[in-house]
């Protein structure tokens, strides 16, 4: 199975191909697109993430000791944030997923999404998998 | 060189670059840049003048308080207030309204009582009364607003009544640009004797303010949406209102004799200044009344007009444009939407080309429900904003439907 640093780093290298911010974004973008959808039934109140300025819905399942996430969000590159952080830690066991350093966020340079101000919710985001993570463990 | 790219001079902040590109500062509604002369007034008062005011005998605490209460005078003639002890410098346009709130409406609030406010109010000028409301068993109603985001007159005259105990209306909104027709608004509760607050947040740095002429109970604003320093603000109230009603804090500088026994209040506008006040700031906020007066109303009206119908036009052209609030009078600010790009896409995206402007909610919610959005982006202008800027965000906003469109 492919761990998360591993992931973490095919990421960074992904990333280390785009010398321009707008392909990097584009990359983003498009990699929110092609994630699986989160089911319909799942886009209520009970499942967004607060603090966001874009609404972001996120479900987490317990298959076989490994969290599986779906999200959605009504903007594009906060989506796109969203399945990059799915790409990284969803097939994952919750004491991995817990644990996580994330620190691929900042190597490719989207630490400035982890400011409070940006209330784009990543920060959010990360803090939701790793409760959804951390209840799974307990069970 | 002409006028504008003159004054430009005056903002450094105005020279930076902002993700490798020119800064491009279309977020005024939310607060200004600030001119060289206040910045350099700040620092001259910590470097030269720094006392606590009105109590020491000695040459610096004369010398602070005689600058602090020059200031307030010219605060006063920048709204042609009819006397200086009007002015009650407070933190900004939230504590003023929270002020009037809290002791307005301990003094004359009752039970079934009414406190009307607008539903293009920011929401500093909506909690406050709520809570009022809640505390006094009193109810609060809201003019309702049209299409266009104009206020529907005909309804606010049907809403005032004799159980209405004040009007709380903004000016100018910050999420949709409109001018509301104050004086009318004004003239209308005062022929059935209630009083009005005004909200001036985002009139008072795109056009002159009279508050004898509108004949306004109280008029609130804030320095630091005006070229001023953030942190120091203005409730106006007529003084019959200051006299009546109750301090708002407690401790120092409000009272004339304290005993345990009992406690005698200061005269006007001391009365609601407890505490040390932020002198800085006061004389910063008088230094960007300068700059505005000198800049010259005439100036900075024509200028930002120019701009509105410039980006107004530009803006017209383009492919799935949807306009948020289409007034007739409108001051500084333009919000719409763009097909279905989420403003916040858009409002990324504009950052990583050098370009500030608003997204999200604006602190209006009750706006968005209306209009049934989630937000909108929102340019807004001030007075060192250029038409190439414009261009600059037009290219921008090109960008942006090229990667979400
Ligand atoms: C119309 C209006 N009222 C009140 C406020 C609150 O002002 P402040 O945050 O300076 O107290 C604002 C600021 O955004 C505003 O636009």
């Amino acid at each position: 199975m492919t761990t998360i640093k591993e992931k973490e780093q095919k990421i960074i290298s992904d990333f280390e191909m785009f010398d321009d911010w707008m392909d990097k974004y584009n990359y983003i973008i498009e990699l929110g697109k092609s994630i699986p959808p989160i089911k319909e039934e799942y886009k209520t109140e009970k499942y967004l993430i607060k603090g966001c300025q874009a609404r972001v819905w996120l479900h987490a399942d317990y298959q076989d000791g490994k969290v599986i996430y779906t999200a959605d969000s009504d903007a594009l590159i906060t989506k796109g944030i969203a399945a990059l952080l799915i790409e990284v830690l969803s097939g994952q066991p919750p004491k991995e997923i817990v644990d996580a350093g994330l620190s691929f966020i900042d190597e490719i340079g989207l630490k400035e999404h982890l400011s409070q101000t940006r209330s784009n919710g990543l920060v959010n985001m990360i803090k939701q998998m790793k409760l959804y993570a951390l209840a799974f463990q307990k069970m | 060189m002409n006028k504008i790219e003159q004054l430009r001079k005056q903002f450094p902040i105005l020279s930076r670059e902002v993700n490798n590109r020119p800064l491009v500062y279309f977020d005024n509604a939310a607060t200004t840049q600030k001119p060289e002369a206040v910045i350099e007034r700040l620092r001259n008062y910590y470097e030269s003048e720094n006392s606590n005011i009105h109590r020491g005998a000695h040459f610096l605490s004369q010398m602070a308080t005689d600058a602090y209460e020059q200031a307030r005078k010219t605060t006063a003639s920048f709204i042609n207030a009819l006397h200086p002890h009007e002015v009650v410098f407070t933190r900004g346009t939230t504590e003023s309204i929270n002020l009037v709130a809290h002791s307005f409406c301990k003094k004359f609030l009752k039970p079934g009582d009414e406190i009307l406010i607008s539903a293009m109010e920011h929401h500093s000028n909506i909690v406050p009364w709520q809570i009022a409301c809640q505390e006094h068993q009193a109810n609060l109603k809201v003019i309702p607003i049209d299409r266009k985001g104009e206020l529907i007159i005909s309804e606010y005259h049907k809403l005032l009544n004799e159980k209405t105990r004040l009007v709380a209306v903004t000016h100018v909104s910050n999420a949709l640009g409109t001018i509301n027709p104050v004086k009318e608004i004004i003239e209308a509760a005062h022929r059935k004797d209630i009083p009005v607050l005004v909200d001036g947040a985002q009139a008072t740095p795109h056009m002159p303010v009279d508050v004898q002429a509108l004949d306004c109970d109280f008029y609130c604003f804030s320095g630091h949406k005006m070229y001023g320093p953030m942190g120091i603000g203005v409730l106006y109230g007529k003084e019959k209102w200051l006299e009546q009603i109750p301090p708002y804090q407690s401790g120092g500088e409000m009272i004339k004799d304290v005993s345990f026994g009992k406690t005698t209040y200061n005269d006007l506008p001391f009365k609601f200044e407890a505490g040390t006040p932020n002198v800085a700031g006061v004389l910063g906020l008088e230094a960007a009344i300068n700059f505005i007066s000198e800049t010259g109303h005439d100036t900075i009206s024509s200028h930002e007009t120019d701009l509105l119908q410039y980006a107004l036009e530009g803006l017209k052209n383009f492919d799935g444009i949807r306009f948020i609030g289409t007034p007739e009078h409108r001051a500084g600010v333009i919000s719409f939407l763009l097909g279905d790009i989420h403003p916040y896409d858009a409002g990324t995206i504009l950052d990583k080309l050098g370009i500030a402007v608003r997204t999200g909610h604006h602190c209006v919610q009750p706006v968005l429900d209306y209009y049934n959005i989630p937000g909108t982006i929102r340019i807004s202008f001030a007075v060192y904003n250029t038409r190439q800027e414009v261009d600059t965000f037009i290219k921008g906003l090109a960008t942006v439907r090229e990667m979400f469109g």
